[in-house]
């Protein structure tokens, strides 16, 4: 099936968009302005539990140039991205639950005044214990961060499939340890930004219709965000994405400035923008969450996996977010890689005094896939086996149902296993081998889009529109939202591919609800999945006019008319003789976009057509046949949407409805490290990454996607991390967060492995995601493979790596920081005091805004 | 505080434009001239993604005071990405990176092009380790640069068959 010959589809093309990003053209949310247009500035909390005693901005409106300022009881009603986690406000109203919450808002006529006036809002604040480490904060007993979730915990789940005890009774060797992955954010290149605009009504007279154009991954879950926050109906609200500048899942939710800008709007009676400074992006977060593993895997002496138990405990910060999935995916996720019989699972998601945790590139997955790719290495060491060949050992033979309720279809992992043993000539890694460089591999995989969303909805998860008019071109009216991954391309390639025209007809109008049906937004990687497949029916439903129209016209079956790259023509003819073409197009060789007909033309054409019956043709240019289906109708026009299948819903169990997919991605890697055993520094000298994406829509851009996450899963493999002191962010800084430049980032060859997939769009699955899991685990193995030791906490650091090398040697430990020793993760932070609240917290610049504040009375 | 009237010249055309003293070339570019392309993706130049040139340099137009920057005798003439498409066309290096994926979200590509344009203004033959120090200062979070690199690598040779056939 991979030999079809398609015209467009597994083609590399430019992103439909990449002109307007290469010369600036593109818009983005912040390059939009309105006349009129206030800036808002938020003020954020400096004390990371407290409760709010006062705001006095009275000083702050005499600030000549302040408009208004906006605070929680402006807009109480609260909101959250999942239907169970509903406690945020747009600003506090109550108490302040991390260093960064939302206060107030200041809207004036430039930013620079709106700066000056954050510095003359009063707030008395009623410091409260603040809880900073998710295993204290469970033993909280009072001061809960939120007064609905008792010991400050979110959530837990505790599942058991197959016989968990008896698995480990069967096996051989039986492995715990304790990982822990350190927290990561997504730091998206473009600082969030939000500009709210409202409209007045001409029947009222009053404040009428709301406009938002934001950088966003689901516009449409802001849309209804808005819509409970503002008590607005949704019909009155629109929402815009523009070019957005990543996401990476930092943009698919509600970040507090999207709703903060149209309260904002209201208040002000004028349109306002708020853009955040890349500080605030930073407590914004909504990142990937410090993830507390406890590990136990049993397996037989012939490799064969018998169970795995799983705590999982992540530090989800002060909101619920989308933690509740999180802690799913984490569990749900041990199933569908490999084939295991017994799997127990207890996650908690744990509420602690820090910037909210939400979903990243990877949801959920790629911790608990760190923890588990280092013990199975363990394990293969233990009982002498190969880590490739354990992981062999243990493929599942699709099409299956894992224990715990997911259905594989398509499952390209053996081949990806095959690819990268001969790009990184596995076998031969004994031979001639260098000190302190060693190779190490692991698999991952990840889900393309959830088979039900998390708005507990029967509505198809994508519907796509299509309009042909006169003109010939092609319109595709799609919700799914382009974050930079390139999904209007994906769009514009399958309409094209199905409808037999070139790729420069189509033209892609993404995202906004006014124009675009519902799609429930770009995370979960669902987006090439089911809006490619809506795409795909809308696209055939128009076809099957055209085909019926052209089927009159050149007398033959519809069944016997083809479509492609513009002509129209009966099966057996062969669109490329030249004498054909000519006579299609008037035209040689050199055959045009547009096939030699101007707008216009097209309409007279239609009409001499039928005053002159020239009897039937053998072919048609792609105007003539779509003119001919218009004839008596207008402007044609398909629809077609996507509800994943009720098989791939997963089991019935509490819990049971994250994890399971229509479709689940497969990646294979290997890495090539050395490390310095002086300084303890990993240098990755290069990664092989083989994907399974089913079928590669757009080669370039898969490719792409796959290099990404590989090099994002070394960011938090090597050097990214949030630092914390009492709950203050010590490194919100591009550089001080570490994110690698180009010297640091090693080359990665990526590898694709088409499985196509039976319900993907022409056999496609996910691309974007699942590679990233498998970079961390293959460096942990490969540092073991190369000086022996085993680093059970990300990122491995000079300071840990050099430290795990000093005890394995029996040398002094040397205290370079205090949290670092990767020999005892358990022991590794002490921020369970709480500090701030007895008055030590970290010491402020005097001329810190937020110090001043504190001391303002 | 009271604005005061200076005199850019930003990709070949002069601008009279009031503005505060201390406003910087990034907010004025993006606000006083409308040209959105430069983009702010940090406070504190650590990131790249409003590189521009002057007179053929690249610099950081987020940490840079307009004012210190007034056009003077053929001197500091400003460059944008506004300013890199030429004669009706992409130039090589904007075909290639859309070509070869090297802009995903296209957020940091801006400064990027300028980065590279000026890479290839001085040396048209840069090795692989040449273009990745030249890169190292603007920070992508997409493409882990390795297609940026194949771009580049395209636009050379676009460039140099371009020049042959002249």
């Amino acid at each position: 099936m991979s030999k079809e010959n398609f015209s467009i589809i597994g083609k590399p093309v430019a992103l439909v968009d990449s002109a307007g990003k290469t010369t600036g053209q593109g818009k983005y949310a912040d390059d939009l302005s309105i006349p009129g247009m206030l800036i808002g500035k938020i003020l954020h909390s400096h004390l990371p539990h407290a409760k709010i005693k006062k705001i006095d901005f009275s000083r702050a409106l005499e600030l000549e140039g302040v408009v208004t300022v906006v605070i929680g009881k402006d807009a109480p009603n609260t909101y959250g991205i999942l239907p169970v986690g509903h406690d945020e406000t747009a600003l506090a109203v109550e108490k302040v639950r991390y260093v960064g919450d939302n206060v107030a808002c200041v809207v004036a006529e430039t930013e620079s005044i709106a700066e000056a006036a954050l510095e003359l809002i009063d707030v008395e604040y009623e410091p409260l214990p603040a809880w900073f480490d998710p295993e204290d904060s469970m033993k909280a007993t009072a001061n809960f961060i939120h007064e609905q979730r008792p010991s400050n915990l979110e959530k837990d789940y505790h599942h058991s499939f197959g016989d968990p005890d008896a698995g480990f009774a069967q096996a051989d060797v039986v492995l715990e340890n304790r990982y822990v992955a350190n927290e990561v954010t997504h730091a998206a290149m473009e600082p969030h930004c939000t500009l709210a605009s409202f409209e007045f009504d001409p029947q009222t007279g009053l404040e009428g219709r709301l406009t938002v154009q934001s950088s966003t991954q689901v516009p449409y879950y802001l849309q209804h965000k808005l819509s409970i926050v503002l008590d607005m109906p949704m019909s009155q609200i629109r929402v815009i994405k523009p070019l957005v500048g990543g996401g990476f899942g930092g943009k698919s939710e509600i970040i507090p400035l999207e709703i903060i800008a149209a309260v904002a709007a209201r208040k002000a009676k004028a349109p306002v923008k708020i853009t955040y400074t890349r500080e605030e992006v930073f407590l914004a977060h909504r990142g990937r969450p410090r993830t507390i593993i406890d590990l136990k895997t049993g397996i037989k002496n012939d490799g064969s996996i018998t169970a795995v138990a799983a705590k999982v405990i992540q530090d989800g910060g002060a909101y619920c977010s989308y933690g509740v999935v999180t802690i799913l995916y984490s569990g749900a996720l041990l199933g569908a890689l490999y084939d295991i019989p017994n799997i127990k699972y207890d996650g908690y998601r744990v509420l602690t005094n820090k910037p909210a945790c939400g979903a990243m590139r990877g949801h959920g997955t790629v911790n608990v896939r760190f923890a588990f790719e280092s013990q199975l290495d363990e394990l293969a060491a233990k009982i002498g086996m190969d880590p490739l060949a354990v992981r062999r050992k243990n493929l599942l033979k699709p099409p299956c149902i894992t224990v715990n309720g997911l259905r594989v279809q398509s499952y390209g992992l053996p081949e990806c296993i095959d690819v990268v043993a001969r790009e990184s000539k596995w076998s031969e890694r004994g031979k001639n081998r260098k000190k302190s460089r060693g190779l190490g591999m692991a698999c991952s995989h990840y889900v393309s889009g959830a088979a039900s969303s998390i708005i507990r909805s029967d509505m198809p998860h994508s519907t796509v529109n299509i309009k042909i008019d006169r003109d010939g071109g092609v319109v595709v009216y799609t919700g799914a939202s382009d974050i930079g991954q390139g999904s209007d391309t994906m769009v514009a390639q399958i309409a094209a591919e199905v409808l037999g025209c070139k790729l420069g007809r189509v033209k892609v109008v993404a995202a906004d609800t006014d124009l675009t049906p519902v799609d429930i937004g770009s995370y979960s990687s669902r987006v090439t999945f089911m809006n490619g497949n809506a795409t795909l029916r809308a696209a055939e439903e128009i076809k099957r006019k055209i085909v019926a129209a052209a089927s009159r016209k050149m007398a033959c079956s519809p069944e016997d008319v083809i479509m492609r790259e513009d002509v129209v023509y009966k099966k057996g003819m062969s669109p490329q003789t030249s004498s054909l073409l000519e006579k299609v197009l008037g035209k040689k060789d050199d055959a045009p976009t547009v096939s030699g007909h101007v707008e216009g033309q097209i309409l007279r054409g239609s009409v001499q057509q039928k005053r002159k019956e020239e009897g039937p043709k053998d072919k048609l240019s792609f105007e003539e046949a779509v003119t001919a289906a218009m004839d008596n109708t207008g402007a044609l026009t398909g629809s077609g949407s996507y509800a994943p299948p009720l098989e791939a819903k997963g089991g019935k169990h509490k819990g049971g409805g994250v994890g399971p997919s229509p479709a689940y991605s497969y990646s294979a890697q290997v890495a090539d490290v050395t490390v310095d055993e002086e300084t303890g520094e990993v240098t990755v000298n290069k990664i092989w990454a083989a994907h399974d994406c089913g079928r590669a829509l757009n080669p370039v851009s898969v490719e792409g996607q796959v290099i990404g996450s590989v090099w994002m899963g070394l960011g938090q493999a090597l050097q990214e991390e949030f630092v914390w002191k009492d709950g203050l962010l010590m490194n919100a800084g591009m550089l001080e967060y570490k994110s690698p430049s180009a010297t640091e980032s090693p080359e990665i060859e990526s590898f694709i492995v088409e499985s196509i997939d039976p319900e993907g769009p022409f056999g496609a699955k996910e691309a974007s995601e699942g590679s990233l899991a498998a970079a961390i685990p293959a460096i942990a193995n490969a540092i073991y493979d190369a000086v022996g030791v085993r680093l059970r906490e990300s990122p491995f650091t000079p300071e840990r790596v050099l430290s795990a090398i000093r005890a394995k040697n029996n040398l002094k430990k040397i205290e370079m920081t205090n949290r670092v020793d990767p020999t005892a993760p358990h022991k590794l932070r002490e921020h369970g005091g709480s500090l701030w609240f007895k008055g030590r917290g970290p010491k402020r610049h005097e001329d810190d805004p937020a110090r001043r504040a504190e001391h303002a009375d | 505080m009271k604005k005061e009237l200076i005199e850019l010249k930003v990709n070949g055309r002069r601008h009279e434009i009031a503005i505060e003293p201390n406003k910087l070339l990034l907010d004025t570019l993006r606000e006083d001239l409308g040209l959105t392309g430069s983009k702010r993706g940090c406070d504190d130049s650590s990131c790249g993604a409003c590189t521009i040139q002057v007179d053929g340099v690249p610099m950081l137009a987020c940490t840079m005071v307009a004012a210190s920057y007034q056009s003077d005798n053929g001197g500091n003439e400003i460059t944008t990405v506004e300013g890199v498409a030429q004669h009706g066309a992409l130039a090589a290096i904007q075909k290639a990176y859309g070509d070869w994926g090297g802009s995903q979200c296209g957020y940091c590509t801006p400064g990027f092009m300028m980065t590279v344009r000026a890479l290839m203004d001085r040396n048209p033959e840069p090795t692989d380790e040449e273009i990745r120090h030249a890169l190292s200062g603007n920070l992508c979070r997409c493409t882990g640069y390795t297609q940026m690199y194949q771009a580049i690598k395209a636009a050379i040779t676009a460039e140099q068959k371009g020049m042959a056939a002249k």
